[in-house]
């Protein structure tokens, strides 16, 4: 079955660095980087100790607060260093990784037979459960709770992501294996959604509900797909698991591996040769970098993830959990003389106020990471509806998290959103208000609040 | 590029000072500030806030110029200096540098004292609380004089322009907090405080008021009559003007209200650009249409005797509203003002219509003073967030419907 999904609000922003469809073996990274802040809300109990070795798969932390959610090394080595920040907190394990890696063997699931409780247990001990996340709040997924459907978007239109009909090439039995093993977690639908035009792996996939988008991003965000097919309300869940983590989950089910191999994205205009490589989940981003890839002493943003909603890292950073892309683009810390007034040709905007985007709307733009003026008190209105294609009044859910009001959120759909829906709207947003932020802030608050 | 160094320097060596954001709002008026985004959107849209009300300033502009000619020009054509003009535009008797002259050093004092009083407050608040001056007082600087009659003494515009900036915006927490519009606050505030100032047949005209206290100090001149012509149908007397003098704005009236033409053209290059709302304006028109119509309607079947005094302007044919008085300039630079405005759109559509609905509706109603736009979109910015409530709770209720629906 297949249903059409189009969306006309919206905004494709066109940036220069595409990654060229070639994928290189990345060489292996020494050094292996598991940052809890990558798990949303997740307080880490450390199982591995300084000093100690693990193998891939094996469990580095759980979650305090819900124990049965482990957390795997990426790969196998020895566990060099804690990095801890104030009070304490755990910000990063750094794993040295053996030359011969070695894998935990978690046994594989024969699919037919395993009923939902067995998945559920597998995908747990093995570390895959932080790949399945849930709304409402956007944090990884109670494994007590039933979701009454699983979205999974096989489309990225966010600006330079990684095209997913060419990086799940050739999974195609991972892919059918997790999501056989997902649809046995939910008495609802697993709804997949693919580009209308795509020749992607997931359309073949069988027990799904597909779906076809079209449209401006963010036609390919699984919020999207959600709001537009069966909105979350209150009391109800959802799960969604990023399509590239369906490969990892699949493997683990077909062969008892936790192989955190995945194909990410090298791209953004300070990349000398964008293109695709094959690497693990934690590996440093100068094993990426190092060949034609930034130039030396210039001035870039790393961004581990996309442009709109990754995280910064350092050029000694590491690529997060959940990324498949890695963007790098110049920093914009410079003055420009009179650029809030003079005609603008070489930035993205939804006005014509003197910039001249709306032109040329093919273009490649090479934009930096400059606000391109300061941060004001929302003043203008009806900009953010353009480029939302939500169910939901943009604006006004902002201003309810900002003076937190937790009726007024509830009620104008918060258990629907995440951060990263709201990211054109800041791109856009003349008041350079941090739009994710305050989403982000106030789902911990209705999280802590509600529950 | 040594200035650019050299401000930046500055900048950093007294980042701790009390008075920096007073420095901040002239540096970032010369240079985009070097700020770059942190975690969120990692790229950001080329508009900000300057340059939105710079746009809106570039709209104004034609009107103010257009000011200043026909304010010379309205002064010589009652003193009998000159011929009226006939039809066209560009009427060699309208362009003329002597018109220019005087209508320029009129109204170039109104614009400093505008701009000088106001961001001097918006400098002064913006230290105490120690937040950067924001750029919603560069719209309403331009238009307070585009808005008063040409004759107004500065002292009442400083005056006027103290209270509408502190008492109608900064009270409420400055630049995109304000419940009213503060250039209609402060053109309020002058309207009730000096009504023989705002309103009547002396005012609109340059050098009417110093005529008639010539006249009663016993000298033999004639009087200068500047009426508008809302206040001639008022009294139901026959229009001087022709159709076309309303359209291209030779007519006597605040500075910038009279060239609906111009006002039109910088209508349309705002929502060109996306900053004004095309929906408040399209409603505001309707809405006015409709009210126009009812009336004619009204005077038109004998509802009431001609004899009556709303029936002058009541018999006045329904799209002539649209091109006298403010009612183009309120609608296309006034109405909507995003921040006192609707800020939903289908809120926008009800928002403009009643803008437009009232202010006919005001205009007819009050012969002493027959106007409308000023209160009619005052008005409506206290119901505007009344009516986003109303849009914003049928999205609620179809959220709530869903999950009847689902547990039913």
């Amino acid at each position: 079955m297949s249903n059409d999904i189009r969306i006309k609000k919206g905004l494709d922003i066109k940036l220069k660095g595409e990654a060229e469809k070639t994928v290189e073996q990345a060489i292996i990274s020494n050094y292996c980087t598991v940052r809890p802040e990558d798990f949303h809300g997740v307080i880490p109990k450390l199982v591995a100790k300084e000093g100690s070795s693990v193998e891939a798969g094996g469990t580095l932390f759980y979650n305090k607060a819900n124990e049965v959610i482990k957390f795997s090394s990426p790969v196998s080595g020895k566990v060099v260093e804690i990095v801890r920040g104030p009070k304490r907190r755990i910000d990063a394990i750094k794993i040295e990784a053996d030359k011969k890696q070695s894998y935990r063997d978690f046994g594989a699931l024969s699919l037919d037979s395993a009923g939902a409780d067995e998945v559920k247990a597998k995908l747990l001990e093995s570390g895959c459960w932080p790949f399945v996340k849930q709304r409402p709040y956007d944090v990884i997924a109670d494994p007590e709770k039933s979701p009454k459907a699983i979205f999974i978007s096989g489309y990225a239109s966010a600006p330079l992501a990684a095209d997913l009909d060419f990086t799940l090439q050739g999974k195609e039995a991972e892919l059918q294996a997790a999501v056989t093993a997902l649809s046995k977690l939910t008495e609802g639908k697993v709804h997949l959604a693919v580009g209308r035009k795509s020749n992607s792996p997931l359309a073949g996939l069988t027990g799904v509900t597909l779906h076809k988008v079209s449209g401006p991003h963010p036609s390919g965000n699984v919020g999207t797909l959600i709001n537009k097919i069966d909105p979350v309300n209150k009391g109800e869940v959802v799960w969604t698991v990023a399509a590239q983590d369906l490969v990892i989950i699949g493997e683990l089910l077909l062969t008892g591996r936790f192989n955190a191999e995945r194909v990410v994205a090298l791209a953004g205009s300070s990349v000398q040769k964008p293109r695709y490589f094959k690497t693990l989940i934690g590996s440093e981003v100068a094993t990426l970098i190092y060949d034609k890839g930034v130039e030396k002493g210039g001035h870039d943003r790393i961004i581990s993830g996309n442009v709109l909603s990754g995280k910064q890292i350092k050029p000694d950073g590491a690529l997060d959990y959940y990324s498949n892309v890695v963007t790098i683009i110049p920093e914009g810390d410079d003055y420009e003389f009179f650029g809030w007034n003079k005609p603008v040709f070489n930035k993205v905007s939804t006005s014509r106020a003197l910039t001249f985007s709306w032109l040329n709307p093919k273009k490649e733009y090479d934009l930096n990471t400059n606000t391109n003026g300061e941060h004001r008190a929302f003043v203008v209105t009806g900009g953010y509806e353009e480029v939302f294609p939500l169910d939901i009044y943009p604006l006004q859910i902002l201003k309810a998290c900002m003076y937190k009001d937790l009726d007024e959120m509830e009620a104008l759909g918060m258990y629907e959103v995440a951060p990263e829906d709201f990211a054109l709207t800041e791109f856009v947003c003349v008041s350079k208000q941090p739009h994710q932020k305050i989403i982000r802030e106030g789902l911990d608050l209705m999280l802590k609040e509600i529950g | 590029m040594g200035l650019k160094k050299k401000l930046h320097d500055f900048k950093i060596k007294n980042k701790d000072k009390k008075w920096l954001p007073a420095f901040s709002a002239i540096h970032t008026f010369l240079f985009l500030p070097d700020e770059t985004t942190h975690n969120g959107t990692h790229i950001k849209a080329a508009d900000d806030l300057k340059r939105t009300m710079n746009t809106v300033i570039m709209a104004m502009i034609p009107c103010l110029i257009f000011g200043m000619f026909n304010a010379g020009y309205q002064h010589h054509l009652a003193l009998g200096e000159i011929q009226a003009v006939t039809g066209s535009f560009f009427s060699a008797e309208f362009w003329t540098m002597d018109n220019f002259m005087v209508g320029f050093w009129k109204i170039l004092p109104l614009v400093i004292v505008s701009y000088g009083v106001g961001l001097g407050i918006e400098f002064i608040f913006a230290i105490i609380k120690g937040h950067e001056v924001e750029e919603g007082y560069l719209v309403t600087g331009m238009l307070v004089p585009l808005i008063v009659p040409v004759d107004i003494p500065l002292w009442m515009l400083a005056v006027a322009v103290i209270f509408g900036v502190v008492i109608g915006k900064e009270v409420f927490g400055g630049t995109g907090m304000n419940i009213l519009n503060p250039a209609l606050t402060i053109r309020a505030f002058l309207f009730f405080a000096y009504p023989t100032w705002m309103s009547g047949d002396k005012v609109w005209v340059h050098g009417a008021v110093e005529r008639d206290q010539a006249i009663a100090a016993g000298e033999n001149l004639d009087a200068i009559s500047g009426e508008t012509i809302l206040g001639v149908l008022a009294q139901g007397k026959e229009v001087a003007y022709s159709t076309a003098d309303m359209f291209l704005g030779f007519i006597p009236g605040s500075v910038g209200e009279t060239s609906t033409v111009l006002i039109l053209l910088g209508g349309l290059f705002l929502i060109f650009t996306k900053i004004g709302s095309w929906r408040i304006m399209l409603s505001s028109v309707l809405g006015a249409v409709v009210m126009g119509l009812i009336f004619n309607q009204v005077a038109s079947a004998g509802i009431i005797s001609d004899s009556s005094k709303f029936y002058g302007l009541m018999s006045a044919p329904f799209w002539e509203h649209l091109i006298i008085g403010g009612f183009a300039f309120g609608t296309v630079f006034m109405a909507t003002d995003p921040v006192t405005a609707s800020q939903t759109n289908k809120g926008k559509w009800i928002y403009g219509f009643l803008v437009g609905f009232i202010s006919i509706l005001i205009r007819v109603f009050n012969p002493a003073y027959p106007e409308g736009v000023m209160l009619a979109i005052l008005l409506m910015n206290v119901f505007a967030p009344t009516i986003d409530h109303y849009v914003v709770q049928g999205n609620v209720k179809r959220r709530l419907k869903r999950v009847k629906v689902k547990t039913a």
